[in-house]
This record gives C-alpha cells, sequence and structure tokens, in this order.
C-alpha cells in the first residue's frame, strides 16, 4: 500500500477508526466538506468542566479524510478546550507521519471540524 | 472466518497469510506461463536483430513474421497490416497524428467520443494545438455513442473519425460495425482503440470495415509494453517516429521481439478460448452483479447491461467514496479499481462517469471489477462478500446516508 504514499499510522486509523459514530444530544457539533467534493464530516462532542469528555466523528470520504478524523479524534479527547482549538491541520498530518501532498486538504477538514464543534459548543454556553 | 469481528474492529487478516484475488484486469492481466515458456528463447538464445543479414537475423525475422500472421489472424487483418509498436498509447498516438497529418489536405476535423481513453483524448488536444477541430461526442447514459449524433457531426471537412471499441471503465460496447458502415459510405477514415476488446470478443476489422485499429499486449495474457496498429491496406498514413525505417518505413526502432513473439503467442491463445472464456466469465460477471445489486441497497451498475465486456463490472453505491472502499477491499485481498476523483492523480471525476450523466456525489462511489482467467466462482463469491462487508461498514461512518 506505500506505493499510494499511505503511511502505517493513516493505514491503521482508516482500518481501524476509533471513536465513530453520532453523539446523542451533543454539547457541541461541527460539519464541513460537500458531497460533490467527495468528503463531508461531522464532529461530535460532549463536554466536562471544560474538557471533551466524549468525542466523535463520521466522515464520507477517501482514506486520507477517514484517518485524519479518527486521529483528530484521538488528539482531542481529554483535553482542555483551550488546548483543543489549538489543534492545527498540520498537527493532524504530522501526527499521522505525513500525508501525500495531494491529499493535505482532507487534513484541514478534520481539525475544521473539531473547531467548529468548539465554536458551536461556546456559542450554546453563551446563550 | 468472519471477515469482521465486530462493526469497528475489523479482523485484518495479515497479506501474506491471506489468498490475494486479483480483479483488475482492465489494468493489466497477468502473463500466460505458455507466453513467458515462448518468449524466453528470444531473450537468450535468438537475440538477433531482425534487421541482420546472418542467421542470428534471419531467425528474429523469421519468428516476427510468423507473430504478425498470429495476430492478423485473430482479428482477420493481412500480416501486412499489422505494425509492431510499444503499446496501446504508442498505436493510438500513431493511429491519430498519422492519419490526421497526412490526410491534412482533404480537411482538418476530426470526430471521436467524449469516453474515450486519455491515450487518445490527450492527442486530440494535441491537434486541437496544431490546428484541427476536433469534435467530441457525447454518449448515453449507458455510455453509447449515437449513429445519429455521429451522422450530425460529420462535415465536409472531416479526415479521422475514432471511436474506441469498449470503454475500460465501464464496458460498454459501441456499434463498432454501424459506425464503420458510416465512415466508409462517407469515405472518411475510421480508427477504433480496441486495446479493451482484442482477445476478449471477436474483433473482424473487414466486416467493421475499420481503417485502423489499437492492440495492447498486456490486456491480453501478452506481455507490458508491446503492442499493434492495425493499418487497412491503402490507408493514407505517416510515421510519428523516424529512422531506421522498420515495419515498412512506418515505426522506426530495432524491434522487441520477445515482446512481439509474446503477443504472437497470446493472440493464439486468445484466439483459442475466447468464445469459452467470455461465456464463463459474463456468468460469473453476472453471478456477481446480482449478489451486489441485491445485496447492498442504493447501488446500481454504471454503463450499459448488456452491451458490455464479458468481464466488466462497473459499480456505483451513495454515500460511501471509491478509494476507501478499494483500500478496504484490497485489505481483504481483493484488488479493483475506481473512478473516484480521490484515487486519481488530478483529483478530477472520471471523464467517463461525468460523460455518461453521473452527478459528482454519486460518481465518487464508483467500484470497477474486472474478471479474468485466473478468477473462479469462489473468488467472486468471496469478492461479492468482502464489497458488502465493506460497503457496510464505510457507511456506518459516513457522514451521509438515510437516517
Ligand atoms: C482503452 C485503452 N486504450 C489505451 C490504453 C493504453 O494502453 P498501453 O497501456 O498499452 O499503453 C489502455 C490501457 O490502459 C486502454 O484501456
Amino acid at each position: 500500500m506505500s506505493e499510494i504514499g499511505y503511511s502505517k499510522k493513516v493505514l491503521d486509523h482508516f482500518m481501524n477508526p476509533r471513536n465513530v459514530g453520532a453523539l446523542e444530544n451533543p454539547d457541541g457539533y461541527g460539519k464541513v466538506g460537500n458531497p460533490v467534493c467527495g468528503d463531508l464530516m461531522e464532529m461530535f462532542i460532549k463536554v466536562k468542566e471544560e474538557k471533551i469528555d466524549e468525542i466523535t466523528f463520521r466522515t464520507f470520504g477517501c482514506t486520507a479524510a477517514i484517518a485524519t478524523s479518527s486521529m483528530t479524534t484521538e488528539m482531542a479527547k481529554g483535553k482542555t478546550l483551550d488546548e483543543a482549538v489549538k489543534i492545527t491541520r498540520k498537527d493532524v498530518a504530522d501526527t499521522l507521519g505525513g500525508l501525500p501532498p495531494q491529499k493535505m486538504h482532507c487534513s484541514n477538514l478534520a481539525a475544521d471540524a473539531l473547531h467548529l464543534a468548539i465554536e458551536d459548543y461556546r456559542q450554546r454556553a453563551e446563550k | 472466518m468472519p471477515l469482521y469481528k465486530g462493526i469497528y474492529d475489523i479482523t485484518i487478516v495479515k497479506m501474506n497469510s491471506m489468498k490475494r484475488i486479483y480483479m483488475d484486469h482492465a489494468a493489466t492481466t497477468p502473463l500466460a506461463p505458455e507466453v513467458l515458456e515462448a518468449m524466453i528463447p528470444y531473450f537468450t538464445d535468438y537475440y538477433g536483430n531482425a534487421s541482420s543479414l546472418h542467421s542470428f537475423g534471419r531467425e528474429a525475422k523469421e519468428a516476427l513474421e510468423d507473430a504478425r500472421i498470429k495476430i492478423a489472424r485473430l482479428i482477420n487483418a493481412e500480416p501486412s497490416e499489422i505494425f509492431f509498436t510499444s503499446g496501446g498509447t504508442e498505436s493510438d498516438n500513431l493511429a491519430l497524428k498519422g492519419i490526421a497529418r497526412r490526410n491534412r489536405k482533404k480537411g482538418n476535423h476530426i470526430i471521436t467520443s467524449s469516453i474515450e481513453h486519455p491515450a487518445i483524448l490527450e492527442v486530440c488536444k494535441v491537434l486541437a494545438k496544431q490546428g484541427f477541430e476536433v469534435t467530441y461526442l457525447p454518449v448515453t447514459k449507458e455510455g453509447l455513442v449515437e449513429l445519429t449524433t455521429l451522422e450530425s457531426a460529420i462535415r465536409k471537412d472531416t479526415i479521422l473519425i475514432s471511436i474506441m471499441h469498449a470503454n475500460n471503465e465501464i464496458g460498454t460496447i459501441q456499434p463498432l460495425n454501424e459506425i464503420g458502415g458510416i465512415a466508409k459510405e462517407r469515405n472518411i477514415n475510421f480508427h477504433s482503440d480496441a486495446v479493451q476488446t482484442v482477445g476478449k470478443i471477436p474483433v473482424d476489422v473487414k466486416s467493421i470495415g475499420v481503417d485502423a485499429l489499437s492492440i495492447s499486449g498486456h490486456k491480453l495474457y501478452g506481455p507490458k509494453g508491446i503492442g499493434v496498429l492495425f493499418v487497412r491496406k491503402g490507408v493514407k498514413i505517416e510515421s510519428i517516429q523516424q529512422g531506421g525505417g522498420h515495419e515498412n518505413g512506418l515505426r522506426s526502432g530495432t524491434e522487441n521481439i520477445p515482446g512481439i513473439v509474446g503477443l504472437g503467442r497470446a493472440a493464439e491463445l486468445a484466439r483459442n478460448t475466447m468464445l469459452d472464456e467470455s461465456k464463463r466469465l459474463t456468468a460469473l460477471r453476472d453471478h456477481l452483479k446480482d449478489f451486489v445489486l441485491n445485496r447492498i441497497e442504493e447501488s446500481w451498475l454504471n454503463g450499459h447491461p448488456t452491451k458490455r465486456l464479458p468481464n466488466n463490472l462497473n459499480f456505483g453505491f451513495k454515500y460511501i467514496e471509491g478509494e476507501s472502499l478499494l483500500l478496504y477491499l484490497d485489505a481483504l485481498g481483493i484488488a479493483a479499481s475506481t473512478g473516484s476523483a480521490c484515487s486519481s492523480k488530478k483529483l478530477s471525476a472520471s471523464h467517463v462517469l461525468t460523460a455518461i450523466g453521473l452527478q459528482p456525489e454519486y460518481s465518487h462511489g464508483s467500484l470497477r471489477i474486472t474478471l479474468g482467467q485466473s478468477n473462479t466462482l469462489d473468488d467472486v463469491d468471496l469478492a461479492g462478500q468482502a464489497i458488502e462487508q465493506s460497503v457496510i461498514r464505510l457507511r456506518k461512518m459516513s457522514a451521509l446516508g438515510p437516517r
């Protein structure tokens, strides 16, 4: 599989994705992407004492999109919201051991979905 | 043993302990053992240059002409109408550039279809830059070129029609005899890229009335890097590669004798086995098609239900993406292909799926299975189960779907 340029870690997260599914009554929800372009991602979070207590995802997309979603949930879980919001697109790709250049935009989506979910939580909390 | 332990924890069988099933024969085929056997002496013992006058050269020349006869026989051509090239891509280049440039005084209009292989479409782009006008015919949603559309595209200055015999992605077989008839009636050169059909279904250049036809060795259990352009006697064509004047001046370069011998043997084998093998593959194809379409909701077949290559299936699945599906199948030992944008170097959806009118969100979930000699009923059953399991799994994690 290496000839298509995916690292072992990418393939592991792709074949054995962590934290898959939807959360009932999430505290925060983020959705990015467009099915016409071939990827759509959702992130669900539950927050306890300003920490990400639970996080799950659902993704329509290629190998990189699924792996980065899974990786992002693993990186964010247990972190404070302030820490989690600092997870960048690059952090996700780096933690996965890199992504093929033409797939970098997929990793953008996962971090973006996480940030949106956190933003959604904060907006709800303000109300 | 179940393919999956649970829904989200797949039992990944180690690749080396698992039977791998190759179902990507439209991409390439393995070399038939008989072909390899025929080739070996031409690397080691009969290595002469076919242009040399000594006995070494004569041995090579003899093998060259023997292969030419075998290939001519497969497509009902004359041996003198067979020109060896480096493969399908070169044959397409030579046919289009060679015929267009040589007939430029007669006109500069070329007609092709919107679902051709890049070896045709990219050449057309180059020719268009050099002043030729190219019309790309649309196709029906089954992938067929309509004869009325073709007829109305023909102009006084049309010098060449190039329509592929069967499409490499969706397997649709074009009405070549009828297209040939139209071209002949209007006195227009007709070329066909038959890379996906020669050796799989009967191709008779005389009854089609085709002027030029491309063949590639590695699609019919022959070697890679060898191909043929059939050029009907009397067709005006110029070379695109100059040198020592090999292949009657049309294609210079010392002949690849082992490759040519291999292709000759592959053509001979294909001629003997084609009818039985195409029946066998059609049965396997339809078995797998029925399994997948019955078991998996919101799935469909791209291409034509009956006018299709005996070994080709192209499925569409809603809510999932083809590259993911391909790699799940790969992990389960099934090698297939997809027209998904994410799997392509250019990140754009397959031009063929777009041409048959598939919406982008549906063309992402395509899966091409192309069967071949090694595939059995067991293989097809395993592939069906693997497809079902993979689709279910990917749909469970998808952000799209009915819920
Ligand atoms: C329809 C068609 N034309 C041309 C080619 C190119 O042939 P080759 O790989 O021998 O250059 C292919 C192979 O992918 C093909 O499927």
